[in-house]
């Protein structure tokens, strides 16, 4: 049996320190915690950076490696600093090695880089080992040497190799959510089906119980299947929040790809063992021809600027549409005129809160609202470009009236200046995979005494 | 007519990554699922978030009385042009539909 505890659905969204002491008294194998996602947008592994604050993960992490220590077990995380390039491994070792000092303990790191070279992908794009997901924009050499960030996803393989070095603790790039959970049940020989169904039910943490946010875990893995019992007071697994965690963040319920082969779990059964813990048998691992690899890359989309205003007046809330798209017809002819652009050199959008702003054209309903909140939003190719077409954007969202009849009138800023620069986007631009003749062949494992 | 959101729990929407979106309905009890299974066009799902009917994979899970339908995202996960960063909000459109 194979006993991995997870504190949490992700470093930085905290653990409950008690339901924590009663995993470390359980003697778990390894304590597994996921670092990141995409969940938070483009910016984060186009900057290469983290979303979660230093002094919040400093804090949770010291606890992990405290509990590690009690414990006596590797300590793994997954995606560190939200996702997972270079450059965020680098910013979670130095934490590790801060907190190390501080600890005073001999330690072993294992780290596992996922970052990829621009140049290297669009060779294995020429050479074919690229292929697109559903869904995927088109790419082109240029697309990829373009990312300022690209990452491929390890699996269980690439974790397993770390963990063999004897490693304390396990600081890796991106990895699938569930590959870090995955790794140890399946090098001990346990159910493949089960190690990751498993990881996927515990990859959020108590996500998959009642008491979500207490977080902390334990799942057990067998030769036949997985118990998962979560930890913390309050928090109870039942059938049905374990099977309906299946449900989460994925496209498919039943099917998850992984590196090497897919998950199915259209044969599970869920079982009762008590009023806290579910059992879970028959889920089955289908290995696949080809060993893939996902990518995720992010690449500069422009500087933007945000200005925001609130309509109050009656007669402008229930003629804001009407409003918002004179201002953006007549300021991106001006913007033409005064600065000598073309109209698909930039984008000057309002958005109205409080009418359309969710849904734009899709929102069906119609009802008039108090107030709107007018997001004015300009995208251009420099941040002083950005901020110059704000400046001339800024008169419109002030004072722009609905007829040339009427007074002139003035809304609501919140602001001075009302321009708020957002610096340099990012966007998603791939969704593809990877083909590997070998699993460690684009990922780097490094050991360290500290 | 009724609002789907009147026979269900809950209506979720969350990102499935950067480039899909998956809601779930919740139904709650096997007479609230049977009745959103027999009611609930998925052609009119598609129509309401601006989507082709054939793009959409939809999941009927009579285990958990519950109904997932996965798509395309509308617009990619953190673009110029998308308003929903996490893909929370498109929920309130499938709860509001008139089923």
């Amino acid at each position: 049996m194979v006993r991995v505890l997870i504190p949490s659905g992700a470093l930085g969204l905290n653990y409950d320190k008690v339901a924590l002491q009663r995993g470390i008294d359980a003697r778990p194998d390894i304590i597994a915690i996921d670092g990141g996602s995409t969940d938070s947008g483009p910016s984060y592994l186009g900057r290469g950076v983290s979303k979660y604050a230093r002094a919040s993960t400093k804090l949770e992490w010291a606890g992990l490696m405290e509990a590690r220590a009690q414990a006596d077990c590797p300590l793994v995380i997954g995606t560190a600093g939200t996702c997972g390039s270079d450059s965020a491994v680098e910013w979670m070792l130095d934490i590790t090695r801060e907190i190390a000092g501080e600890q005073g303990r001999p330690l072993k790191i294992a780290v596992l880089r996922s970052q990829q070279s621009g140049d290297d992908m669009a060779k294995a794009l020429a050479e074919g080992q690229i292929t697109p997901l559903s869904n995927a924009p088109d790419i082109s050499a240029e697309t990829l040497q373009s990312c300022t960030n690209i990452v491929a996803l390890a699996g269980a393989e690439q974790i397993a190799a770390a963990i063999d070095t004897g490693a304390d603790i396990i600081i890796a790039g991106r990895t699938t959510d569930t590959a870090i959970i995955a790794a140890l049940p399946l090098m001990n020989g346990c159910h493949a089906g089960a190690a990751w169904h498993g990881a996927k039910i515990g990859e959020c943490g108590a996500l998959c119980a009642t008491n979500p946010q207490s977080g902390v875990i334990l799942v057990d893995f067998d030769d036949d299947g997985f118990t998962v019992t979560p930890l913390a007071d309050g928090a109870h697994a039942t059938p049905h929040t374990v099977s309906a965690h299946m449900l989460y963040e994925n496209s498919d319920p039943f099917i998850l790809y992984e590196p090497g082969g897919h998950l199915d779990v259209t044969g599970a059964t869920y079982t009762a063992l008590d009023d806290t813990a579910v059992r879970v048998t028959g889920s089955k691992w289908v290995p696949s021809d080809r060993y893939t690899v996902k990518l995720e890359g992010a690449r500069a989309a422009g500087f933007q600027t945000v200005l925001i205003a609130i309509l109050r007046d009656a007669h402008y809330v229930a003629n804001a549409a009407k409003w918002a798209a004179d201002i953006e017809t007549k300021c991106t002819a001006k913007v033409c005129d005064r600065l000598g652009l073309s109209a698909d050199e930039f984008s000057i959008e309002l958005r109205l809160m409080g009418q359309s702003a969710s849904f734009g054209d899709l929102e069906p309903r119609d009802a008039t609202a108090i107030e709107i909140g007018v997001i004015g939003i300009v995208t251009a190719s420099t941040d002083a470009l950005s901020m110059e077409i704000g400046k001339l954007l800024n008169p419109y969202m002030l004072h722009h009236p609905l007829t040339a009849e009427e007074e002139q009138p003035t809304f609501a800023f919140l602001f001075s200046p009302a321009e708020m620069p957002r610096g340099q986007t990012y966007e998603f631009v791939l969704n593809h995979v990877l083909t590997l003749d070998d699993p460690m062949q684009a990922f780097a494992l490094e050991v360290l005494d500290l | 007519m009724t609002q789907l959101r009147e026979l269900v729990q809950k209506v979720r929407s969350k990102n499935a990554g950067p480039f899909w979106l998956t809601v779930d309905i919740f139904c709650g009890t096997d007479e609230a699922y049977q009745e959103v299974q027999a009611r609930l066009k998925t052609g009119r799902v598609a129509t309401a978030m601006g989507a082709n009917t054939q793009d959409l994979k939809r999941f009927d899970i009579p285990s958990l009385n519950v109904i997932k339908i996965s798509l395309p995202r509308p617009t990619i996960q953190g673009a110029v042009n998308d308003r929903d960063m996490h893909g929370a909000s498109w929920a309130a459109l499938i709860a509001e539909l008139d089923v």
